[in-house]
């Protein structure tokens, strides 16, 4: 994707640096290094900071399909891995924390021996249980033209990638839990038809409406909050030690997704869209009601049966999907009730 | 998991769905086919579903028991 546009000193850091060459880089690297240091001592909200999500999503983004203009070597480069390090830290300490709010105070089960069965209905209690203020009704019934291309805006830095972030964890897991992950990825993927994988068709309903298709094209345009949800999911993805976190992230992502859908299908519906730019959403409502019992049974269930000590971190990613949808949700109904714009006010207009 | 799986099977899953997974069809009574777009499929079991005779997630809304209640 194109490189963004900075949002701070760090951000602003890592951009001129990638522009260089990697390998020779030390100095740079250093400097890097100690500014981000220096500037996560003073963040407060790292969930919501622009400048460490945006720095984060970029430096995730060489893991993916890179960054335009950028060197291929930096993505193992040692030093730039630290500084990616340094950030995660704080975010995931941050995820964490708000992940045990979501969670509250939750009956479990007992541990010992905890079948996938027991697992899977835990995590259909904590889906279950999401009350947070509900986007899905306010597109259904409310959004405008205008806010039904901020909600795909906000949705685009994602789904144009839809699924990529849980593939990191199919090596890392096996047998039941390992099947259960291919066989939704396999899913999301189309089933071996590329214009059936699910980012393409979330590329065609954003056509529909007029809006760039290209992957992060409108990644300037949202909010930290949007970006934290996919670095999130980067997150787990990416480090072999949460893989229960991941597997909790998509059966809490299934789980929450088949109502809402159709809700979404709906709000584009009553604006006289046709069945080509509902398509996303009406084969969402299908295709997670099948992912979900996957999903919740031999994805997270299969692997706390083989490996009972990830149960915390299953728990973990499923909560803390929750905690930042949240607050993405928030933030959308608070800015649409008040006749505001979701999107970042500088480029706003030209989205 | 049984070594022996057989060719297709049908999860039965606890206040949901069933999962049909394997080599089947799904036909309506007189043989056409019923659309089907993927390989494994969540068919509807509460009867609320409103793409039936696939499952979309309802039996959750109307909290669907598959066990009789506990007296």
């Amino acid at each position: 994707m194109h490189i963004p546009e900075p949002r701070g000193p760090i951000s602003s850091a890592l951009f001129e640096l990638l522009a260089g060459e990697p390998g020779n880089a030390g100095d740079s690297l250093a400097g890097l290094h100690r500014l981000v240091t220096t500037r996560l001592a003073g963040i407060q909200e790292i969930i919501g900071d622009d400048d460490a999500q945006l720095t984060l999503f970029c430096l995730y983004e060489l893991h993916y399909s890179g960054l335009d203009g950028v060197k291929d070597e930096w993505e193992w480069e040692p030093g730039l891995i630290q500084v990616r390090q340094l950030l995660e830290k704080p975010f995931e300490a941050a995820l964490r924390a708000a992940a045990k709010e979501a969670m509250g105070d939750v009956d479990l089960p007992a541990r010992d021996g905890l079948t996938s069965d027991a697992v899977a209905d835990v995590l259909f209690g904590l889906a279950g249980r999401d009350t947070g203020p509900s986007v899905s009704r306010y597109v259904a019934k409310k959004a405008s033209l205008d806010q039904l291309k901020e909600f795909l805006i906000h949705k685009s830095v994602y789904q144009l990638k839809e699924a990529d972030p849980h593939t990191w964890a199919i090596p890392r897991l096996a047998g039941r839990a390992k099947a259960a992950l291919v066989e939704i990825q396999a899913d999301e993927y189309g089933g071996g038809r590329p214009d059936r994988m699910h980012s393409a068709l979330f590329a065609r309903t954003m056509r529909g409406l007029g809006l760039d298709d290209q992957y992060g094209a409108y990644v300037n345009a949202v909010p930290a909050v949007s970006l934290a949800s996919v670095n999130l999911m980067s997150l787990c993805g990416l480090n072999r030690r949460l893989r229960g976190a991941i597997t909790g992230h998509l059966a809490i992502y299934e789980m929450t997704s088949s109502q809402p859908n159709r809700f979404y299908g709906n709000g584009f519906r009553r604006h006289g869209f046709d069945a080509g730019v509902t398509h996303y959403f009406d084969e969402h409502v299908e295709a997670d009601a099948v992912h979900e019992q996957i999903a919740g049974r031999d994805l997270a269930g299969g692997l706390v049966e083989a490996e009972p000590a990830l149960l915390d971190d299953v728990l973990f990613g499923a909560t803390a999907v929750m905690a930042v949808d949240a607050q993405l949700s928030a933030h959308l109904l608070d800015s649409w009730e008040n006749g505001r714009s979701s999107l970042r006010a500088a480029v706003a207009a030209a989205a | 998991m049984n070594q022996d799986q057989p060719e297709s099977s049908i999860v039965v899953c606890p206040d949901g769905p069933l999962i049909v997974r394997g080599d089947f069809e799904i036909v309506t009574p007189s043989g056409d086919p019923v659309p089907r777009e993927r390989k494994t499929v969540a068919l509807c079991r509460c009867g609320a579903s409103a793409i039936k005779p696939y499952c979309d997630g309802t039996h959750k809304m109307i909290k669907f028991r598959t066990e009789p209640p506990a007296s």
